[in-house]
């Protein structure tokens, strides 16, 4: 502690020619000696957050690339360094190299359907509105945003599990509307349990808990753009498509790469909702993801050093992925003409 | 907000307002915005509404008809899941758990933010992008190793070890959200407080933190949602302690294999959401405002 407010008495000048625009202009206070009041302060506001920080979270994370490179099983004290050994025996798993394919799958389409379908609808809440006068969005949309919200409010886990019961073969409600509806094939169609459905359906699941969320969050990007925007672009002889594929998209780039990040993000995990639906991996393991392996061969099996490996391979697709995001974002000219 | 007043003007400028005409391109165009985001509400609202219907039936006459109305308004369901099923304590917990560690983490967030955002010390941004670590970085690696840490101190399977890991996780997104909000204040307050002598603590909590407020309360709900949702820790690290909610309406329905209630389980999910979304409904303005709140007070 005493190190880090002892530094910068000496290190100001190096400090703010290194990162001129990062430094608050606090930096330039007067320089007063150490008092028991600014001593405790740091200690508590920075060091208390810290220590819990560092233990909880970062050690953990630490810990497990080490782990995943011996033979620990938790029980035994002492555990034998593998190497790569885990990594070797993860990659010509063929259930677990199933489950990569099932997030590689639910990475691609996830954020594409989500973000899509959120866009649209937060475009029709923005421009539905007329086309003369004051831009304004449609009338009532407040309905439709608390509406559309609703499914972010309510647990992932009893997302799932009352999605399990709509699914259902005999009392569900999908099959009942689709039974009611004259499509009698469907009569005790099993959608989690049939392997080329069972996917899809959860996909469905997925994308109608998050919706809701990226559509309130796209409106708000939209509304933050000046209506002047709008108005010079309608002067121009700018329709509504137009308006929203040129004006609008380029303008909430930043939300929609944090959206599509977030998403990927939750694909590569999808935890919960696979747990819920179908916990077994689902039919020929069609719904398995790598970690629901994962807590199954930690948990179940005991081999911690095995799951920590597939621990880091999952944090290590999640980097790629939002490395892979932020690339594109930049090759397609993010960053340049997002200037507001 | 400066559109709407300069728009006022200019329509009290004419003396005869009048009602922009619509054409009929708009016609269509409202209509069609109207029934897609109508049709998207019905998909939000009716598997809610059938899960609230449910809850009342019996297990056969849900098997019976998935539509009809429950021939009487029972609440048997809902006693049975409450205290047969455990539901009402894991409720109990799951408010003490995210309770006490929604607070812990706002305070100590708010003071990490505070530190991060306007005092320039070298190590500043190195924590800062620690920080940005843990919000990248998959809940799922950490859980073996985080395992054994709470073994170690004793704290797994209770509720204490599940509220001070809650806090570890929640903080990296307190931190980061906090860090733009308390950046943004202007410094001239900070001067001034320190001109009529106040020290650092005082300087935080008498002046900082309630002109952070707005931003506390969108990073409280946030965080709130995101505990009262957290389903991997709990399962993890807390299997054979006192359950919370998310992780008993699992262990319920996964009995449903053998015994089957499917009317309590569906009234345990009721009971899940009902409370929520009953909060969201009521605060959803502010809700609303805060997933726009960047910058602007």
């Amino acid at each position: 502690m005493t190190e880090v407010k002892t530094k910068p008495r000496r290190n100001d000048g190096g400090l703010t020619a290194v990162v001129p625009d990062t430094a608050p202009p606090a930096v330039k206070r007067r320089r007063k000696p150490l008092t028991f009041d600014k001593v405790s302060f740091f200690a508590v506001f920075l060091g208390l957050p810290l220590a819990i920080y560092v233990l909880f979270v970062i050690s953990p994370f630490a810990q497990a690339f080490y782990y995943s490179m011996t033979d620990w099983t938790g029980f035994s004290p002492t555990q034998n360094f593998t190497g790569l050994e885990n990594y070797q025996r993860i990659f010509t798993d063929d259930i677990f190299m199933k489950a990569m394919g099932n997030n590689i799958l639910l990475v691609i389409f996830l954020p594409i359907i989500t973000i899509i379908l959120s866009l649209v609808l937060a475009t029709f809440v923005t421009v539905g509105g007329s086309s003369k006068g004051q831009i304004k969005g449609l009338r009532n949309s407040s309905f439709y945003r608390v509406v559309s919200f609703f499914p972010y409010t309510i647990p992932a886990i009893a997302i799932g599990i009352m999605w399990g019961q709509i699914y259902d073969p005999s009392g569900g409600l999908l099959n009942g509307i689709l039974t009611s509806m004259g499509l009698e094939q469907f009569k005790s169609f099993a959608w989690l349990g049939d392997k080329n459905t069972a996917m899809i359906a959860t996909m469905f699941v997925i994308v109608w808990g998050f919706i809701g969320f990226y559509m309130v969050l796209f409106v708000a990007g939209i509304k933050g753009i000046p209506a002047e925007l709008f108005e010079a672009a309608r002067i121009d002889g700018a329709g509504r498509f137009r308006t929203a594929v040129s004006i609008t998209i380029p303008l909430i780039r930043d939300n929609i790469q944090t959206a599509y990040i977030y998403m990927g993000i939750l694909a590569l995990d999808a935890f919960v909702y696979m747990a819920a639906l179908n916990s077994g991996g689902g039919p020929d393991n069609s719904t398995l993801v790598m970690a629901q392996q994962l807590f199954f061969t930690a948990f179940t099996k005991g081999q911690f050093g095995l799951a920590s490996a597939m621990g880091v391979v999952l944090a290590v697709a999640t980097l790629i992925f939002s490395g892979l995001v932020f690339l594109v974002n930049r090759l397609t000219g993010g960053d340049k003409d997002v200037s507001l | 907000m400066s559109t709407r007043t300069a728009n006022q003007e200019m329509k009290s400028l004419h003396f005869n307002p009048r009602k922009p005409a619509t054409t009929p391109g708009d016609k269509v165009v409202g209509a069609v915005s109207h029934s897609a985001l109508t049709i998207w509400s019905l998909i939000v609202i009716l598997p809610l509404l059938w899960t609230f219907m449910s809850s009342f039936k019996t297990s056969s006459e849900i098997f019976a008809s998935p539509f009809a109305l429950p021939s009487q308004w029972r609440f048997d369901n809902y006693i049975r899941a409450w205290s047969e099923a455990g539901i009402g304590s894991y409720f109990l917990n799951s408010v003490i758990v995210v309770g006490s560690a929604l607070v812990i983490v706002m305070v100590l967030g708010a003071m990490c933010a505070y530190v991060l955002a306007r005092y320039a010390f070298p190590g500043s941004k190195a924590i800062y992008y620690l920080m940005l670590a843990g919000l990248t970085f998959p809940i799922f690696l950490a859980m073996v190793p985080l395992f054994f840490i709470l073994k170690n101190i004793g704290l797994l399977n209770t509720l204490p070890g599940l509220i001070i890991t809650y806090v570890g996780f929640a903080l990296p997104f307190t931190v980061f959200f906090l860090f733009s909000f308390f950046k943004s204040l202007p410094n001239e307050i900070t001067e001034a407080a320190a001109l009529d002598g106040a020290g650092q603590w005082r300087t935080f909590f008498q002046v900082m933190l309630p002109m952070a407020k707005p931003g506390l309360a969108s990073v409280a709900i946030f965080n709130f949602l995101g505990l009262w949702n957290q389903f991997l820790i709990p399962v993890a690290i807390n299997a054979a302690g006192p359950r919370v909610l998310s992780q008993g309406l699992a262990a319920f329905a996964g009995q449903m294999g053998y015994a089957v209630d499917f009317g309590a389980l569906f009234a345990a999910v009721t009971v899940t959401v009902v409370p929520v979304l009953i909060v969201y409904v009521i605060f959803q303005r502010q809700l609303q405002g805060s997933v726009s709140q960047g910058t602007s007070k």
